[in-house]
């Protein structure tokens, strides 16, 4: 007890030690405030009195968006907002019933600044009008001392030439929402805006810039009178892209004969992106500035989905374009060869179940390259169950199904390529059926699959085997962001070889797209035909009346699907295309692939460079 | 000598007898302190209990049942902890200088998923745990041997390094204050802290081309803040207006001029106290200053009171880190200080700062139920 004592008295004594430190630190601090606050007191009001540096943050100025040629896709249209910092003004309602006696202002606008200045801190302004023209501001600038709180500040508004026929690829911008705020002074500014969908919203940290600051001498109201210092801002890198805009208009223009339709045009070597539309599409204008709520409800509610990017984010079951993988999967696996035969009597018995060909005469005896010309079912039912779906699916993949491609687009979706582990994890317990063999093995079924995908396959079965991936951004400012061509994937050349014959034999006399042909010499294109079953619509949705009665018919027809390349010898250009509900892949998505085939070989853009400056 | 209990909880005393015995007028000035906190977030924003003012005050009512929560426990569980916890903190800190998120250009936080935690704040508060557990098993003659000032320079030095490597210079310099202060309290020679000290003087030049150049360039700031009145010494000179300006009694709540018109920087968090002293003047000033001191005193008081060395050390430990942050914060809004990026605990914005602080006050609370408390001498 006593070394407790001993250790209780070192103790005290030097924690009194400190105590008396740490008084001694708070009364200096105590002195310093006083003599701060009293003795220097009026000096330091004087001072706050005409303290006048205050910063700013300039914003940069958003990078464009440029196609190959340097033609701008997205670029920026000077705007002119009127703003109210709601500290500065007695009453913010008073204040914008003056405002409105000079511009108009409708009252959701109203509400809306009213709504904003309740949540946010009241130095920050809020923005009351926005796409003031001259007239406007002149008025305003002349009645400023009237308006006190108010000001006009420039900014950059969001344009797209090309509207809707690059809506899909571009984007658009509109303000930071909730969850997209940081503590980056730059998003709470009034009337920032950042990307919310496609290119813009993926290339948002190259195309934002670098915000710069003003170091300004204001007035006691908070006014600026003289620029001290400043720091511009650097514009967002311009961004140039794969795609040829004009050609891009083209396919655009061309898929409006059909309700809903999507296509892409790629180039198999280099996995550049000419042209990737939709229709119907939407032009992305509409949201710089804030879209109407009646015009978001028309574009929401449109049954063909025009805000869906479906050649990135359209699912599909692939039908016979499919072929061409099942018959490179039984080539390597060594069950069917060049020469291999079957008889086709217009269906295949398996088990207790028949599955139909689709011409119901059935084709006689083919081969492969026949089968695949006249898209014969038989000879693929008949291989599959000894190729086994594992194999399939591991060839879909390698050819780009059931992989998003690294694509650019945000939007992009990977599908479904189903094998016994994917059921496994998918459908809990059940097992793999072979019956569900033979329906992958023509595209049915669970498999799902992007136009993106199947113009990839394409791609990577005429360039010989090169594991190509698409893509749309080239260059940010002179810097290449773009891949590459693949890596060889290893498939012989001669199995390409005989599928390349097969869909070459498609286009010919006899073959299921013959008619769609280009005539010009050179020129003549080759490829595959798909047709895919829709899921029908179940008895309850139509007893309840969840879809309107006009369109029934149409939403039953089976969508058409068409994989192509061009010219036919020295494959440089590969398309998909798919008429959603067309009916069949040689009635409606093969002439839309001969159009835009052929046009893209008269352009030519991938014998021109990208254009940097 | 007591047998170790393995229950969290389960000593002589009832839980209820425990909440009785918690220092409930401490728990009153933190209290007043925190809504002083708030009145001043309210008016950062403008009058606005958003963004600021709600979350802080919710952070605050858990924080105050967090603080119940441990000064129940049982204070021989927080003893058996004091080395593991240590070691796991300097693991976690080496952790975040690896894997670190980097965020302000720093690697501070530690991504766990659901939590985000900053290992640099437990260690605050685990080597004082740690010293505290060290000095409790020797006797007077043995803290005086050289051979026994290798561990406790060891367990600061660790976890500072590892804290100044991420960067941040205040918090690492703010452990060795603590860290030194325990030493001294625990009983190490005065000759050696002259000679450290004279060590410590005579290192500040090779210490100085250890800074980063923001570091250097902020203490030479200080040195002559009007040599950069629109860069950095710009929070200095502004800080200094918005003080003086508020007079002995202030420019009245919502209406701090400096504040509001946006001439003040960061016045949610480091500057805040300058905020809160613009709109209410001397008085407030003078009057928060007074509260902290209160609590300060309180913590001392609560550590006299302990029977166990390892208890008062703790309190002790605890009370000198709480105060080393208020009196370096202060002394830097008032120009005392270079600008070293320390807020003000529990008013400055933050949630993690609040939940810091309000767990040492648990632990200091957990002394004062335990002050008769009996614990082992060895390991």
């Amino acid at each position: 007890m006593e070394r407790d004592q001993e250790k209780i008295d070192s103790f005290t004594r030097r924690a009194f030690i400190i105590g008396a430190l740490q008084g001694c630190a708070l009364s200096v601090l105590a002195a310093r405030l006083s003599w701060l606050q009293v003795v220097e007191g009026e000096k330091y009001k004087t001072l706050a009195e005409n303290n006048r540096i205050n910063v700013r943050i300039l914003p940069p100025s958003r990078g464009q968006i440029v196609d190959r040629f340097g033609v701008p896709l997205a670029t920026n249209l000077q705007n002119f907002q009127a703003l109210v910092i709601p500290e500065q003004v007695e009453s913010l309602e008073k204040t914008l019933m003056d405002l409105r006696k000079y511009i108009s202002i409708d009252d959701s606008s109203i509400r809306k600044a009213l709504r904003q200045a309740k949540q946010r801190p009241s130095y920050v302004p809020v923005e009351v009008r926005n796409k003031l023209n001259w007239d406007e501001v002149s008025i305003v600038e002349l009645n400023l001392a009237k308006l006190p709180g108010v000001s006009i500040q420039s900014g950059d508004l969001r344009s797209y030439p090309y509207k809707e026929s690059t809506g899909h690829i571009v984007g658009y911008v509109g303000r930071v929402s909730e969850t997209e705020m940081t503590n980056a002074p730059l998003l709470s500014m009034p009337g920032f805006l950042i990307g919310k969908s496609a290119l813009e919203k993926k290339y948002e940290t190259l195309l934002q810039g670098i915000p710069g600051k003003a170091e300004v001498e204001v007035n006691v109201h908070g006014r600026a009178v003289r620029e001290l210092n400043r720091v511009a801002s650097l514009q967002g890198q311009r961004l140039v892209l794969s795609l040829d805009a004009e050609y891009q208009r083209f396919v655009q223009q061309r898929l409006t004969t059909e309700r809903s339709a999507a296509a892409i045009v790629m180039d198999a070597k280099t996995g550049a992106v000419y042209a990737l539309a939709n229709h119907p599409s939407f032009d992305p204008n509409i949201f710089s500035g804030g879209i109407s709520a009646m015009d978001w409800e028309q574009l929401r509610d449109d049954p063909a989905h025009p805000l869906n990017n479906k050649v990135v984010g359209g699912l599909y079951p692939p039908g016979s374009t499919f072929k061409v993988c099942t018959a490179l999967a039984g080539l390597e696996a060594g069950v069917i060869d060049e020469y291999t035969t079957a008889v086709c009597p217009g269906h295949y018995d398996f088990g207790s179940n028949r599955f139909h060909c689709w011409k119901t005469e059935g084709h006689g005896t083919v081969n492969l390259v026949q089968a695949l010309a006249h898209s014969c079912d038989v000879y693929f039912y008949k291989m599959s169950t000894a190729v086994g779906i594992d194999r399939i699916a591991a060839m879909a993949r390698r050819l780009g199904l059931g992989s998003s491609l690294d694509f650019d687009l945000p939007e992009t979706k990977a599908g479904e390529v189903p094998d016994v582990a994917w059921k496994r994890k998918q459908r809990g317990d059940k097992i793999w059926h072979p019956g569900e063999t033979i329906n992958a093995s023509i595209g049915q079924g669970a498999m799902l699959a992007s136009p993106l995908q199947l113009a990839t396959m394409t791609a990577r079965i005429v360039n010989g085997g090169k594991e190509v991936k698409p893509w749309l951004a080239g260059y940010a400012g002179a810097q290449r962001i773009s891949r590459g061509a693949g890596n060889d994937m290893g498939i012989s050349p001669h199995h390409l070889d005989l599928v390349c014959r097969g869909m070459t034999q498609v286009m010919q006399p006899g073959g299921t797209a013959a008619a769609a042909q280009i005539r010009e010499e050179g020129m003549e294109m080759a490829g595959k035909t798909g047709t895919s079953q829709v899921k029908r619509i179940s008895k309850a949705e139509r007893a309840s009346g969840v879809r309107r009665q006009e369109d029934l018919p149409w939403h039953l027809r089976h969508h058409g699907l068409f994989i192509g390349y061009a010219p036919v010898h020295h494959p440089r250009y590969v398309c998909a295309v798919i008429v959603e509900h067309g009916g069949s892949g040689s009635g409606a998505a093969a002439p839309i692939a001969r159009d835009i085939l052929l046009e893209v070989q008269k352009r030519n853009p991938a014998i021109k460079e990208m254009k940097t400056t | 000598m007591a047998i170790f209990q393995s229950s969290l909880f389960s000593d002589e005393m009832s839980l209820l007898g425990k909440v009785r015995q918690i220092a409930w007028s401490l728990v009153f000035f933190l209290f007043i302190y925190a809504t002083i906190g708030f009145l001043s977030l309210y008016s950062a924003a403008g009058g606005h209990i958003d963004p600021w003012a709600a979350p802080q005050m919710s952070r605050f009512v858990l924080a105050v049942g967090l603080l119940v929560i441990i000064a129940v426990v049982d204070i021989k569980w927080i003893f058996r902890i004091a080395y593991p916890f240590h070691i796991l903190v300097i693991i976690l800190l080496l952790l975040v200088d690896i894997f670190g998120h980097i965020g302000m250009g720093a690697q501070r936080w530690l991504d766990l998923g659901i939590i985000k935690i900053q290992p640099s704040e437990l260690a605050k508060i685990s080597t004082i745990l740690c010293l505290a557990r060290f000095y409790h098993g020797k006797e007077v003659y043995e803290v005086k041997q050289l051979k026994n000032l290798v561990m406790p320079v060891l367990m600061i030095l660790l976890p500072v390094g590892l804290v100044v490597a991420q960067p941040d210079l205040g918090t690492g310099l703010s452990i060795v204050f603590g860290g030194v202060a325990m030493l001294f309290v625990g009983g190490v020679s005065i000759w050696l802290f002259a000679a450290g000290i004279g060590t410590a003087i005579a290192a500040i030049p090779i210490a100085w081309q250890f800074l980063h150049e923001y570091q250097q360039k902020r203490v030479l700031i200080f040195m002559n803040p009007e040599s950069d009145p629109l860069g950095a010494g710009f929070h200095i000179t502004q800080s200094k207006i918005a003080l003086g300006s508020g007079g002995i009694t202030g420019k009245g709540f919502l209406e701090g001029t400096q504040s509001h018109l946006n001439f003040l920087p960061e016045k949610h968090t480091d500057f805040i106290f300058t905020l809160w002293a613009e709109e209410w003047g001397l008085l407030g000033g003078l009057f928060l200053m007074m509260i902290l001191g209160i609590i300060i005193l309180y913590g001392y008081w609560i550590s006299f009171r302990c029977r166990s060395q390892f208890a008062r050390l703790v309190a002790f430990g605890l009370t000198i880190n709480f105060s080393v942050y208020v009196l370096v914060n202060i002394g830097m809004v008032m120009g005392l200080l270079p600008v070293v990026g320390i807020p003000l605990p529990m008013m400055s914005y933050g949630g993690t700062a609040m939940l810091s602080v309000m767990v040492a006050f648990g632990i200091i609370q957990c002394c004062h139920v335990h002050r008769d408390a009996r614990l082992p001498k060895g390991f």
